[in-house]
């Protein structure tokens, strides 16, 4: 079955890496659209209509996002394109703006347009500096063509729009570090309010959006936000690209219609394939590192026994208790011969590795509980450090600036709530656990129904 | 190991600089610290105390504003290094399929732990936390360029194409 594609439907195609294929495909109409025949708060009415909600990860609705835009002042307006791209198991923005950059240039200038913004960066990881240089000749194709600049398509707007790399920090992801970062300095996430829509490039009202989320807004302005809402299920409308890695056949990065079942996404050819070697699929991370870990027996049925769907409500569904979240997208399979203590701890040590170390909490909690999680891998765990690590997660957890310390416990919360007799292996049988992994374990028995 | 002696930017990366300060709002220059410790790397091979000092220099900030951003973003390697840096990705989705394996066989092959340098001056092994490169995994970086689904036979290859690589400068 062929399912509707917004932001891969020509991806495939050679030409569509230049100006001219990607107007031959039908690219830059949004721009001439916009510009010539809307005012921008219709362009924001469209976005609100449409249900987009921010792909970086945390799903909030765009349109909404936008009208917080402060405009009582006479301050410059920022749009900041967050490629930053960090979150372990994700990389899909990766592949929009290598193959079809032109597309974000295309997002970048409807959106800066709505919003009225009259410079515009995209903040990219530097890890990714092949990409900017690709990026960086998309803009300049598109200055020479006057998609940019002084008076874009003889209209009276103007926009620059410029690329400006990271220097390698997971937390400049966050909207108020990307800021700092973009300032020139520590990626140190700011205390709000001020929200950047308010207060936030060089103090003036600024938006930061995901470089996915605007890949989506020629389609709106084209198609209309209705339309777009058509797509999807309930409140997750639309399309979410999903990057597919672990142990899978075919991982790479799928544009799925929000609402296809888990288990299809899992096991179709279409996407996934299933679990490589035919192995048992023992514990999946829907969302990005830093969503909470989910047992074989929570993964394709929710609690209620319902089928799980690749939605932000269904993936949700049962809270942290039996649920996850759909996140960033970055899909982590994990077959049975898989340690969640030892991926567990890695997990730590890239939150330790990564922590800007404003706050104790995080910079002293993310260290512990690799130390901690390192001991229980290595076989030198007590019984009590499990208790230990729930209660440092439980100390980190909301009692930081920003939502990275919520980032940090979330993984190492749901490893124990899920997989405690893993840990308690780990502890019991320290010699064995050095030599094997524990194997399925209790994640696929099926789950006590309890009744309040 | 690259000498740091004479930290100057070429007349060239002169006008880079310029191009680059020019995306900032006038006082904002401070801004272009990133992009600039970047074309610094490339051209001094790392970030010493002395190319922190130019940065600041040419920014016309403070020697400490430099020094704080260049010690907290890891991409910039503030001591000396090989002249090719192996950055290898060790985070979950990559452990998930052998990145373990790959920075043994490195080790091994190379005859030095992660964090140090051949004492030819080739090499550099370095474990990085996740590269967005998890669907093609394992992976690691050498400078701009990505090198993914590595097998120890790719890896052999790769080493002798930089080992040749070097000869031909």
């Amino acid at each position: 079955m062929s399912r509707l594609k917004i932001l891969t439907e020509h991806i495939h195609k050679p030409e569509i890496t230049g100006i001219e294929g990607y107007i031959k495909n039908g690219g830059y109409r949004a721009v001439e659209k916009a510009l010539k025949k809307m005012q921008p708060d219709e362009v924001t009415e469209e976005v609100k209509k449409s249900g987009l909600r921010g792909r970086g990860g945390a799903g909030f609705p765009t349109g909404m996002k936008w009208s917080f835009i402060f405009k009582g002042s006479d301050k410059p307006r920022y749009l900041l394109c967050n490629a930053d791209e960090s979150e372990p198991g994700t990389f899909k923005d990766r592949l929009l703006m290598e193959k079809i950059p032109h597309l974000l240039v295309e997002g970048m200038i409807a959106s800066s347009f709505a919003l009225g913004v009259r410079t515009a960066y995209i903040y990219i990881r530097g890890e990714y500096m092949y990409i900017l240089h690709i990026l960086q000749q998309a803009i300049d194709e598109a200055y020479a063509k006057g998609y940019l600049g002084e008076n874009i398509l003889g209209t009276s707007y103007s926009l620059d729009l410029h690329v400006h790399p990271g220097g390698g920090a997971y937390i400049c992801g966050e909207e108020t570090a990307l800021i700092e970062s973009l300032e020139g300095k520590r990626g140190n996430p700011r205390i709000k309010p001020p929200f950047p829509a308010v207060e936030g490039l060089w103090g003036c009202p600024t938006i930061v959006n995901n470089v996915e989320t605007i890949c989506k807004v020629p389609f709106i302005i084209n198609e209309g936000g209705e339309a777009y809402a058509k797509i999807g299920i309930g409140a997750s409308t639309g399309t979410k690209l999903i990057s597919a890695c672990g142990n899978i056949n075919k991982p790479g990065v799928y544009e799925i219609e929000l609402g296809v079942p888990v288990e299809e996404f899992i096991y179709s050819d279409e996407y996934c394939g299933g679990i490589k070697g035919g192995k048992q699929l023992k514990a999946l991370v829907p969302g990005g590192s830093s969503v909470p870990i989910l047992p074989n027996r929570l993964i394709t049925t929710t609690a209620k026994g319902e089928p799980r769907l690749m939605s932000y409500e269904s993936l949700a569904d049962g809270g942290f208790a039996t649920g996850s979240m759909l996140g960033s997208g970055g899909f982590i399979v994990f077959d049975e011969d898989q340690c969640v203590v030892r991926n567990t701890w890695n997990f730590s040590r890239f939150y330790h590795h990564e922590s800007c170390g404003q706050c104790s909490p995080c910079r002293e909690g993310t260290g512990w509980m690799e130390k901690i999680l390192h001991r229980l891998e290595h076989g030198h765990g007590r019984m009590e450090d499990i208790d230990l690590l729930w209660d440092v997660q439980r100390k980190i957890e909301g009692n930081t600036i920003c939502p990275f310390g919520d980032a940090s416990a979330w993984p190492v919360a749901a490893a124990i709530r899920h997989f405690r007799d893993e840990f308690e292996w780990h502890v019991l049988q320290p010699q064995e656990a050095t030599r094997r992994n524990y194997g399925m374990g209790r994640s696929a028995e099926p789950i006590e129904q309890v009744t309040a | 190991m690259i000498e740091t002696q004479n930290i100057t930017f070429s007349p060239e990366r002169l006008a880079q600089v310029q191009t680059l300060l020019k995306r900032y709002p006038e006082g904002k220059q401070k801004s272009a610290i990133l992009p600039i410790l970047h074309l610094a790397q490339k051209d001094f091979g790392w970030i010493s105390v002395e190319v922190m000092d130019y940065v600041a220099g040419l920014l016309d900030i403070q020697h400490i504003e430099v020094y704080e951003v260049a010690t907290f973003y890891t991409m910039f390697h503030v001591h000396p290094v090989g002249r090719n840096v192996l950055e290898v990705c060790r985070t979950g989705p990559c452990m998930l399929v052998g990145s373990d394996n790959i920075v043994k066989y490195l080790e091994q092959k190379l005859n030095i732990q992660d964090g140090e340098t051949t004492p030819d001056g080739m090499f550099t092994i370095k474990t990085v936390e996740c590269l967005g490169a998890c669907g093609y995994a394992p992976m690691m970086q050498v400078g701009e360029k990505y090198h993914e689904f590595l097998t120890e036979e790719k890896i052999d290859q790769l080493l002798e194409a930089f080992r040749q690589n070097a000869t031909q400068l």
